[in-house]
């Protein structure tokens, strides 16, 4: 075994050619694989049918409210950081049925979704904050005494290649969460680009079983090298970081920072940053029938504590202003998350940064609380 | 068998084009002839049957002192009031005349305007009788409307999105012209309504449900101002089908050049 790899096995070496065999090989295995793609003028996550659909030779250009796609120099396959889309949308579909009721002559026929018929993925591609925001979102929906069936289905059919970042984007600040950029867990194969092909990590059994087909060779001490500066760039080049030492008191003591208010002129309470973010997991629940009322679909829609009815309850609402919105996720993600799981909710993947219409980043309101304080 | 609903429809100052989408909701046409009592709809039928109604879906805005007056009679003839679409709800696109010279505009647009009697605003129909509900849009959504007719039926009061666009965005995964084209658009200040169509196709939201609940108007043109958009094309933006909803016309008045200038 070779030191430095978090890999059980001896990392090998896939060369650039070969990417698609190892795409094949996993749908040939029967799992749908998704990865990423340019739609729209942004790099998402949708169904890779062939090595080509991946974006090679792109990259993006990340700031506060910002994103734009750049041809790159060279032909890297995966040389950008994450998109707009997180692999939540797969494990945790944004609309979902969880039960249905049919009228019969007998009463209601009640189904709840069992999670039998998920599908089974193979995510290509996640980044180190994602394999952290999974692990955010296992502890939420499975871990606890009631699993979601759904998502539990979906999870544990689900095989990780993972790829090691090699660049930064301005927005990103995994390092400072302790969450990357280097994957260490969590993944069934893990890639570094380098410039002739991909280092190979194996994480486990499952993934061993597939590599092992594509009949690749040890990497060589140059490879591992090679892979191992390209990673050392992705973790030299984070310019942003959120400190975390005392990061939970500070929030919870400041109920009433004037920041609160301040934020709040800017505050469009859109929920864009709570949709893109890979570990937020509110839902909402509404039940929709037909015009006889004999067929009743229980839908669960992604929502957003932005929202103003999202804290109705008893004939008002909890929450009625912009202010204690943004205070309630802000302190939610980074503060009373440790209390509930245990952790922090936030990973450092920048993308409620990036993708606020208004520029509004976490990291900047939290250096202002401080600031104030201590 | 409890006696079906009865509704009627209505039209003042409009396109109906939200009436058509009663008549567009197909598959439950039939069903919901058989579910509800249509004793006025002039759009579909010539059955003209006097009230009182147990619902009246009111489309357009009123723009003629007939129509202010009409809108009283219907208001006494029916329970429960529901304003379908951005006419009835904020005045619609002919609401602009409110910033007009209300002469001029006869006088550009009628060859004998001696003949035309009509008033030098259009409004919201709450703006001159109490609505009990409101459906949104330009026009409204056919979704929207079918839960209206859904809770009718079942006796309950309709319930219906108030978050903005961006929510729908998100769901359907589309992705944010705002952030990666620079391309301004009014879904954040938008309520939910017609499932996020226009960003799914790379173009702006055009405001077409009104304004969210506590929309930040400022906050967004000021950043839209920012990436390069002038002020008279944010006016124009804003001054669309609901220009006259009281978040989006106050918001209009502000950026407006016109206000700016030393009088
Ligand atoms: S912080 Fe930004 S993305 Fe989040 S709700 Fe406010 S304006 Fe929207
Ligand atoms: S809070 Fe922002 S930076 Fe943190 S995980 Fe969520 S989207 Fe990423
Ligand atoms: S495209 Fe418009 S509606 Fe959609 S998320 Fe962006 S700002 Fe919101």
């Amino acid at each position: 075994m070779t030191s430095g790899s978090p890999g059980l096995d001896q990392p090998l070496f896939l060369p650039r050619e070969r990417l698609g065999a190892l795409i094949s090989e996993l749908q040939s295995r029967g799992y749908i694989v998704v990865g990423p793609v340019i739609r729209q003028a942004a790099i998402v996550y949708d169904e890779l049918y062939t090595v080509d659909d991946l974006p090679r030779g792109w990259t993006d250009l990340q700031e506060a409210g910002t994103y734009r796609l750049e041809r790159r120099a060279d032909e890297q396959y995966f040389g950008y950081v994450v998109g707009p889309h997180s692999w939540k949308q797969f494990l945790f579909p944004p609309v979902a049925t969880v039960a249905t009721a049919v009228a019969t002559e007998a009463g209601w026929n009640v189904t709840a979704a069992d999670g039998r018929d998920a599908p089974q993925f193979a995510f290509f591609g996640m980044r180190a904050c994602e394999l952290a925001a999974v692990a955010v979102q296992d502890r939420v929906f499975i871990q606890k005494d009631y699993a979601d069936p759904i998502y539990k289905a979906r999870r544990d059919k689900a095989f990780f290649v993972a790829v090691n970042c090699t660049q930064a984007a301005p927005t990103c600040f995994c390092a400072s969460m302790n969450t990357g950029p280097r994957c260490t867990v969590g993944f069934d194969l893990a890639l570094t680009e380098i410039d002739d092909g991909f280092v190979v990590e194996i994480g486990g059994e499952r993934g061993r079983n597939v590599i092992v087909a594509l009949g690749l060779a040890a990497a060589t001490n140059d490879a591992l090298r090679d892979a191992e500066a390209a990673r050392r760039r992705a973790a030299d080049g984070q310019t942003r970081s959120m400190p975390t030492e005392g990061l939970r008191d500070l929030l919870v003591g400041n109920p009433n920072h004037p920041r609160w208010t301040e934020v709040a002129e800017r505050c469009l309470s859109c929920t864009n940053c709570t949709q893109v973010c890979p570990t937020c997991f509110c839902s909402s629940v509404r039940e929709v029938t037909d015009l006889d009322v004999r067929q009743v679909e229980r839908r669960r829609e992604w929502d957003s504590c932005f929202n103003f009815d999202f804290s109705y309850m008893n004939g008002g609402v909890v929450r009625n202003s912009v202010r204690s919105r943004y205070r309630q996720w802000l302190t939610h993600k980074l503060a009373t998350w440790h209390d509930q799981f245990g952790e922090s909710g936030c990973v450092g993947c920048g993308r409620c940064i990036t993708w606020c219409p208004v520029e509004i980043d976490l990291t900047a309101e939290v250096a202002a609380i401080r600031g104030d304080v201590s | 068998m409890t006696k079906r609903p009865s509704v009627a429809v209505f039209k003042f100052a409009s396109c109906d084009g939200c009436q058509l989408t009663l008549l567009d909701c197909e598959d439950e046409l039939l069903a919901l002839g058989e579910k509800l009592d249509i004793p006025y709809f002039l759009e579909a039928t010539d059955r003209r049957e006097p009230g009182p109604y147990d619902v009246a879906l009111v489309e357009g805005s009123i723009t003629t002192p007939h129509d202010a007056r009409r809108i009283l009679e219907v208001r006494q003839q029916t329970k429960f009031l529901v304003t379908i679409g951005a006419c009835a709800t904020a005045g619609g696109i002919q609401a602009l005349r409110n910033w007009a010279d209300h002469a001029d505009v006869l006088n550009a647009v009628y060859a004998s305007p001696q003949y035309i009697a009509s008033l030098a605003t259009s409004t919201a129909i709450a703006d001159h009788v109490p609505v009990d509900f409101e459906l949104r849009g330009c026009p409204i959504d056919k979704r929207q409307l079918l839960e209206v007719v859904r809770a009718l039926i079942a006796g309950r009061r309709p319930k219906t999105p108030s978050h903005s666009v961006c929510l729908d965005c998100k769901r359907r995964g589309t992705v944010c012209v705002v952030v990666a084209r620079g391309v301004p658009c009014l879904g954040p200040v938008t309520q939910s309504g017609c499932g996020a169509i226009c960003p799914a196709y790379d173009r702006g939201c055009y405001g077409c449900f009104g304004p969210s609940v506590q929309p930040n108007l400022i906050s967004l043109t000021t950043q839209f101002q920012r990436q390069g958009t002038a002020r008279p094309d944010l006016v124009r933006g804003l001054r669309l089908f609901n220009a006259y909803a009281p978040e989006f016309r106050r918001e209009c008045d502000r950026l407006d050049p016109a206000t700016e200038e030393p009088r």
